[in-house]
C-alpha cells in the first residue's frame, strides 16, 4: 500500500519565482502516474519535491499517510532514474546498484542476490563488472532503472527516462518500462515525458501541468476524448484540435453551432443550456476527425493551401483567416490527389465536436 | 593549418629553428648544472662544463705513484705505472715535471730529476721512472701534462653529499627534513580543502557566495604579510619554531588555491550524480567520500602536486618558521643557499646538492605532468 | 629516532588527525546531536543539514582566518606601532612609513620592484606566447612544451644556484667556467665581467631567472587558449589573404587577449613576493634590493617590525588592484 498525497502544494525558488501552485493530488498504490506540460512548467520540480530533491515551500506531502515535507530523500523510499541516468562513473555495473543497499547496511549475501535477480531480469548479467563508459547508451538506461529496482523502493520516480535514446531505442525501453510495471502491480510510479506516446501508452493516469498548476488528471483517453479545457485539448494529440470561433444557434441534447469563418452550421452532442443560445463558443475538432463534406452540413469551407501526402494519411493546412491565427488541419485517411488550391468542405461526426467557453469544455457543465 | 594550399616551407624551417633554439637556451642552464655535478673539482674550475662532453685538450697535474711502492729490478730503482692511475684513453701532447715549464717534453721523452732519477711518460700516460739509488720523499713525483682527454664523469660527488658518513654537507638529513615537511604539508590542506570545496560547491547555506569572494580575494595576499603576526602567534601559542608551525603555514597559505581550484573542479560534476546518492540514500559525507572525491581526483592531484613543489621548493617559510638556532631541522633549499655562502667557488658540492633537491620536484614534474597542466588551466582560464 | 621515522610518524599523526576530525565530527552530528530517529528525526535531519556545511567549512576557514586574514589586520597594527622594552608596543601613527620612505635602500627596492613589475611578466609572457605558438605547429611541440615548462619544477633557490653557474666569473688568466663570460669573451669583449656587481644589468640577470621560470607557465596557459580559437575565424583570414603574422597579431592575439590579461596578473603576483632568487644570488648587494627582500632584511635582520611590516603593507596595497578585480569577477561568475 503505498498512496502518495499532495495538498496544497506550492514551490517558490530563492528569489521569489513562483513556479507551482495550489496542487493537489492523490497517487494510488500501483498507478504509474505521468506528469505532462510545455517545457518549464515545473513537472521535474514537482517530482523532485516528492523524491525530497527539493523543499516543499508550502502544502503538505504524504506517503501513506506521513508527512514527507521535512523527510530527506533516503527515508522516504523513493528510487529516481534521471535523464542523464546519473551513474557513478567510477564504479562498475555490480557497484553502482549496490550503493544504496550498502548504504543501507544490507548484508553481502542479499545484495548479491538481488542485483543477480534484477540482473538477469533487465539482461544485465553479462556487463555487470563493467564501468558504466564501456556501456551503449540502452544499456545505461536499463542499469538506471535497475539500479532503482534493487532498492525495492515503494516509489519509483522517473524523469524522462528515454529522451536520451534513440527513436527506435526509445521504443523498445519503453516497451520494457511496460513490462516492467506489469510484473510490479504493487509499485507506484511517477513519470515526467515530454513524449506523448510515452504518455499514452504508459499512463494509468496523465497529470497535465501548465500555467503553475494541474491542467486536468485523468486516464489517457479520458485526456483525448473529454478534454476539460482548450489548454489539455490542444496539447493532447498531434497536430493539435483545431479550434473555430463560432455561435451557438441552437441548444439541447445535441447543440447547434455556426462557425464564424468559413460559413459552416454543425451539429455537436454536447448538450447545452437554453440559457446558452447565442454564446461565443470555440469549437474544437481534431484534425483526425475532420471528414470532407459535401451536404449543407458543414463546419466551414475553405481553400486548401498545402496538401502534404504522407501515404498513410494526408494533412490539408486550410487558408488562414488572419495572419496571426494558425491554419485549420485536417487529417485524411488515405491519399488525395489534387486537392491544393480546391475549396473544401470539411465536417466532423457530431460525438467528435468539442465546445469551449471561456477556455472551459462545455462538457463538464 | 597543416592542410592549407601552399604554405611555404621556408617558414616551416624558421618555425622548427626557432623552437629548438628556444628548447636549448631554456635547457641549457639546467643541463649546465646537471653535468656540472658529474665532473671533478679540477674539470669544474679549469674548463667550461660544456667542454666535458667532447674530448678536451686539458692541463692536468698528475703524480706518479709514491716512492714506497718501487721495486728493485736489475739493480735499479723502478716505480711503473700510469699517471691517470690505470689504463686511460687519454692522449697526452706535451708534459713537464715543474709548473713552470710544463711543455718541455714530448712523449717518450725522457726527463731528468733530481738525484739521476729519470722519468719517461707515453702519450697515454704510462710512465717509468728509474734510479740507481733507492728514490725517497713521501709522495710521487708530480708530473704536468696536455692531455687530449674524452668525456670523463663521476659519480663521487654524488657519494659525498649523500652518503659521506661525516655528513659535511648535511644534505641527507636536509633531504629528511624536507620530506618530513612537505608530505603532511601537502595532504593536510588537499583534506581540508576538499571538504570546504564540497561544502562551497554543493550544500545550501548563507553566505556561501560570500565565502567563494572571500577565497578568491585571499588568492593573491602575499604571504609576507603572514610573517610576523604568524611568528609572534606561534610563540604564544607554544608551537615556536618546528614542523607543526610549518605544516600549518603552508597549510594556511596552499588553501585558498586549493579551495579554490577543487570547488571549480567539483561545481562542474554532474547535479544529477549527487542527488542520486541522495536519493539512494546517502550522507553528505557519504557522497563526500564515495563519490565526490574518487571523482575529484584530478583536481586533487593537480593540487597535490602544486602544493608539493611550493613545500618542496620553500625557502621563506622554513626560515621563519622552521629552521631555530639549533638548525636541527633545516632544509634543502636553506642549506644550499648556506653554501651557496661558504662554499661558493665549490661548484662540485654546489652543482650535486642543487642536483639533489631538484631531482625530486623534476620526478614529479614529468611523471605527473598531465595534472599539473590541467590544474594551471583550471586554475586561470575563466 | 631516525628523521625517516619521525617524518613517517607525524605524517600520520597529522593526516590522521584531520580525517579523524570530519568523520567522527560528522557521526557526533548525526547521532548525538540530532539523531535521525525518534519522533523529531524530520526536523533533526534538517537541523544536522544546516550545520553540516559549517562542520566541513570549519578547518579551512580557521585556517584562513588565522593564517591570512588574521596577519593583514595585524601587521597592518604593527606597522603603526613601535615595539618598546618588554614585549610591549606604542603606537606611533605613520612615522615607520615616514623612516622607511627616507631610506635610500627602500627607494631602491620599490623602484627595482617596479622595474621587475614591468620586465618579468612581459618578457614572460612574450616568450610563452612565442613558445606557444612555435610549438602548436610542430609536431615534436608537446616534448618542446615539456621542456620549456620544467623550470617551473625547479626551486627559486636551485634555479639561482643554477644561474649562479652561468653568470660565473674566473679571473682573465683561467679559461671561463660561467657560460655568460664565455659567451662574452668569444665575442670580443676583453675582460670576463663580475655580472653580479654591474649595475644595472645585474637587476636584469636576475630578473632573466624568473623569466626563465615563469615563461613555461605562460606559455601552458596560452598555449590552451591558442587551441582554443575557433578554427574558422583562422581560415576566414587566410582566405582574405592574411600572411601568418597578420594572422598571429591580428585573428590570434586580440582573441586570448582576456587570458593574456590573467597570465600577466599571475606572474605580477609572483613578481611581488619573489624572495628567494635575490636572497640567494645577490642579497640585495648592488643595488638589486627589492621589497620582499628588503622586508625580510628588516624583520629578521634589523629586527625592526615596525618598518618591516610598513613594507609588507606596501606589497599587499600593490597587490590589492589585482585582488579587487578577481573578487569583483568572481562575484559576478556567481551570479
Ligand atoms: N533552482 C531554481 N531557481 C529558480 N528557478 C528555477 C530553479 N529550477 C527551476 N527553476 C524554474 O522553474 C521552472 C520549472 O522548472 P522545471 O525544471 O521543473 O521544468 P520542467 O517542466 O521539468 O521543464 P522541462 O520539460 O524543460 O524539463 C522553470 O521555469 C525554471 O526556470
Ligand atoms: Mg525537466
Amino acid at each position: 500500500m503505498t498512496n502518495l498525497t499532495l495538498t496544497n502544494v506550492e514551490k517558490t525558488y530563492p528569489g521569489n519565482i513562483n513556479v507551482l501552485n495550489n496542487i493537489n493530488l492523490d497517487i494510488k498504490t500501483g498507478e504509474l502516474i505521468v506528469f505532462v506540460g510545455p517545457s518549464g512548467c515545473g513537472k521535474s520540480t514537482l517530482l523532485r519535491m516528492i523524491a525530497g530533491l527539493e523543499t516543499i515551500t508550502d502544502g503538505e506531502f504524504t506517503i501513506d499517510g506521513a508527512r514527507m515535507n521535512e523527510m530527506p530523500p533516503a527515508q522516504r523510499g523513493v528510487a529516481m532514474v534521471f535523464q542523464s541516468y546519473a551513474l557513478y562513473p567510477h564504479m562498475t555495473v555490480r557497484d553502482n546498484m549496490a550503493f544504496a543497499l550498502k548504504i543501507a547496511k544490507k548484508s553481502q549475501a542479499d545484495i548479491d542476490a538481488a542485483i543477480d535477480k534484477v540482473a538477469d531480469k533487465l539482461q544485465l548479467t553479462e556487463y555487470l563488472d563493467r564501468l558504466p563508459k564501456a556501456l551503449s547508451g540502452g544499456q545505461r538506461q536499463r542499469v538506471a532503472i535497475g539500479r532503482s529496482i534493487v532498492r525495492d523502493p515503494k516509489v519509483y520516480l522517473f524523469d524522462e527516462p528515454l529522451s536520451n535514446l534513440d527513436a527506435a531505442l526509445r521504443v523498445a525501453t519503453r516497451i520494457e518500462i511496460a513490462q516492467l510495471k506489469e510484473s510490479m502491480p504493487q509499485s507506484t510510479m511517477v513519470y515526467v515525458t515530454h513524449d506523448q506516446v510515452e504518455a499514452m501508452t504508459l499512463a494509468t493516469r496523465i497529470v497535465v501541468l501548465a500555467n503553475k498548476g494541474i491542467a486536468q488528471v485523468g486516464s489517457p483517453l479520458e485526456l483525448y476524448e473529454t478534454p476539460e479545457n482548450e489548454f489539455v485539448a490542444q496539447f493532447i494529440g498531434s497536430p493539435a484540435m483545431n479550434l473555430l470561433p463560432g455561435k451557438i444557434v441552437d441548444t439541447g441534447d445535441t447543440t447547434r453551432i455556426s462557425v464564424t469563418n468559413g460559413g459552416g452550421v454543425i451539429n455537436s452532442s454536447v448538450a447545452t443550456r437554453e440559457d446558452m443560445k447565442g454564446a461565443a463558443v470555440n469549437v474544437g475538432i481534431r484534425p483526425e476527425h475532420m471528414v470532407p463534406e459535401t451536404s449543407e452540413n458543414y463546419a466551414f469551407e475553405s481553400t486548401v493551401e498545402i496538401s502534404e501526402a504522407l501515404g498513410e494519411v494526408t494533412q490539408l493546412y486550410f487558408e488562414r483567416q488572419d495572419a496571426d491565427s494558425s491554419p485549420v488541419i485536417a487529417k485524411l485517411q488515405g491519399i488525395h490527389r489534387n486537392v491544393r488550391n480546391k475549396s473544401m468542405r470539411m465536417s466532423a461526426d457530431p460525438s467528435k465536436i468539442h465546445l469551449f467557453a471561456d477556455g472551459k469544455s462545455l462538457h463538464y457543465q | 593549418m597543416s592542410a592549407i594550399v601552399g604554405t611555404k616551407s621556408s617558414l616551416t624551417w624558421a618555425v622548427h629553428l626557432s623552437l629548438v633554439a628556444m628548447v636549448v637556451l631554456w635547457l641549457f642552464p639546467t643541463v649546465g648544472l646537471l653535468v656540472s655535478s658529474f665532473r671533478t673539482t679540477d674539470q669544474i674550475s679549469t674548463s667550461g662544463w660544456w667542454n666535458s662532453l667532447s674530448s678536451s685538450e686539458q692541463n692536468l697535474t698528475l703524480r706518479t705513484d709514491a716512492p714506497d711502492t718501487q721495486i728493485e729490478k736489475d739493480g735499479l730503482f723502478i716505480i711503473e705505472g700510469n699517471l691517470f692511475g690505470e689504463a686511460s684513453d687519454a692522449d697526452i701532447s706535451v708534459w713537464g715535471t715543474s709548473s713552470r715549464s710544463i711543455d718541455d717534453y714530448t712523449p717518450g721523452d725522457v726527463a731528468e730529476l733530481k738525484n739521476g732519477t729519470t722519468v719517461t711518460v707515453a702519450a697515454n700516460g704510462d710512465y717509468l721512472m728509474q734510479s740507481e739509488v733507492p728514490m725517497d720523499g713521501r709522495r710521487g713525483q708530480r708530473v704536468f701534462v696536455t692531455a687530449q682527454t674524452p668525456p670523463e664523469f663521476t659519480l663521487d660527488n654524488y657519494r659525498n653529499v649523500l652518503l659521506d658518513k661525516n655528513n659535511r654537507q648535511g644534505m641527507t638529513k636536509a633531504f629528511f627534513n624536507t620530506l618530513t615537511v612537505t608530505i603532511p604539508a601537502t595532504v593536510i590542506p588537499v583534506l581540508v580543502a576538499a571538504f570546504a570545496a564540497y561544502a562551497l560547491a554543493w550544500m545550501d547555506f548563507p553566505g556561501r557566495a560570500l565565502l567563494v569572494a572571500a577565497v578568491v580575494g585571499l588568492l593573491v595576499v602575499p604571504l609576507q604579510l603572514a610573517l610576523i603576526p604568524l611568528l609572534k602567534l606561534h610563540n604564544e601559542i607554544g608551537i615556536g619554531k618546528g614542523y607543526l608551525g610549518a605544516w600549518l603555514a603552508h597549510t594556511g597559505f596552499g588553501l585558498p588555491l586549493a579551495i579554490y581550484l577543487l570547488r571549480n573542479y567539483m561545481v562542474g560534476l554532474p547535479r544529477d550524480i549527487i542527488e542520486n546518492a541522495k536519493v539512494d540514500g546517502a550522507t553528505d559525507f557519504q557522497i563526500f567520500v564515495k563519490i565526490i572525491l574518487p571523482l575529484s581526483f584530478p583536481a586533487l592531484a593537480s593540487f597535490a602536486i602544486f602544493q608539493f613543489l611550493w613545500t618542496w621548493n620553500d625557502l621563506l617559510v622554513a626560515l621563519v618558521f622552521l629552521i631555530d638556532s639549533s638548525g636541527e631541522t633545516t632544509v634543502m633549499t636553506k642549506q644550499i643557499v648556506e653554501l651557496l655562502g661558504t662554499r661558493g667557488g665549490n661548484w662540485e658540492i654546489l652543482a650535486t646538492s642543487a642536483f639533489v633537491s631538484i631531482a625530486v620536484p623534476l620526478g614529479v614534474f614529468f611523471a605527473m605532468q598531465r595534472y599539473l597542466v590541467r590544474g594551471l588551466l583550471a586554475g586561470s582560464v575563466k | 629516532m631516525h628523521p625517516a621515522f619521525q617524518a613517517i610518524l607525524t605524517i600520520i599523526i597529522g593526516v590522521g588527525g584531520c580525517v579523524g576530525y570530519f568523520y567522527f565530527s560528522n557521526q557526533f552530528l548525526d547521532k548525538v546531536v540530532f539523531p535521525s530517529r525518534g519522533p523529531n528525526a524530520g526536523r533533526n535531519i534538517t537541523r544536522a543539514n544546516m550545520v553540516r556545511p559549517w562542520l566541513f567549512l570549519f578547518p579551512a576557514l580557521a585556517a584562513l582566518s588565522i593564517y591570512l586574514a588574521y596577519p593583514v589586520v595585524e601587521t597592518l597594527r604593527l606597522s603603526l606601532t613601535e615595539r618598546l622594552p618588554g614585549n610591549r608596543s606604542q603606537f606611533v601613527g605613520f612615522a615607520n612609513y615616514q623612516q622607511m620612505l627616507s631610506e635610500a635602500k627602500f627607494k631602491e627596492a620599490l623602484l627595482n620592484n617596479l622595474l621587475w613589475l614591468v620586465v618579468v611578466p612581459a618578457f614572460s609572457t612574450a616568450f610563452g606566447l612565442l613558445a606557444a605558438q612555435l610549438s602548436d605547429r610542430v609536431r615534436w611541440g608537446n616534448i618542446a612544451k615539456s621542456l620549456i615548462f620544467m623550470p617551473m619544477a625547479i626551486s627559486f633557490v636551485g634555479a639561482a644556484v643554477i644561474w649562479k653557474l652561468v653568470y660565473d666569473t674566473r679571473p682573465i688568466d683561467q679559461e671561463q667556467i660561467g657560460a655568460l663570460n664565455a659567451l662574452y669573451l668569444f665575442f670580443g669583449g676583453d675582460a670576463p665581467v663580475t655580472w653580479m656587481t654591474q649595475i644595472p644589468w645585474n637587476s636584469f640577470l636576475l630578473m632573466a631567472v624568473l623569466v626563465w621560470i615563469q615563461t613555461g607557465f605562460a606559455m601552458v596557459i596560452l598555449s590552451a587558449a591558442l587551441r582554443g580559437i575557433p578554427e574558422e575565424t583562422i581560415e576566414a583570414a587566410i582566405v582574405d589573404g592574411a600572411n601568418p603574422f597578420q594572422v598571429f597579431f591580428k585573428i590570434k592575439v586580440p582573441q586570448i587577449m582576456s587570458t593574456i590579461v590573467v597570465v600577466w596578473t599571475t606572474i605580477t603576483i609572483v613578481v611581488l613576493k619573489v624572495f628567494d632568487i635575490v636572497f640567494a644570488m645577490t642579497n640585495g648587494q648592488w643595488e638589486t634590493q627589492v621589497l620582499a627582500n628588503y622586508m625580510y632584511d628588516k624583520l629578521f635582520r634589523a629586527n625592526d617590525w615596525g618598518v618591516g611590516s610598513a613594507s609588507a603593507m606596501v606589497i599587499m596595497l600593490l597587490v590589492s588592484p589585482i585582488l579587487i578585480w578577481n573578487v569583483y569577477n568572481a562575484r559576478k561568475e556567481m551570479q
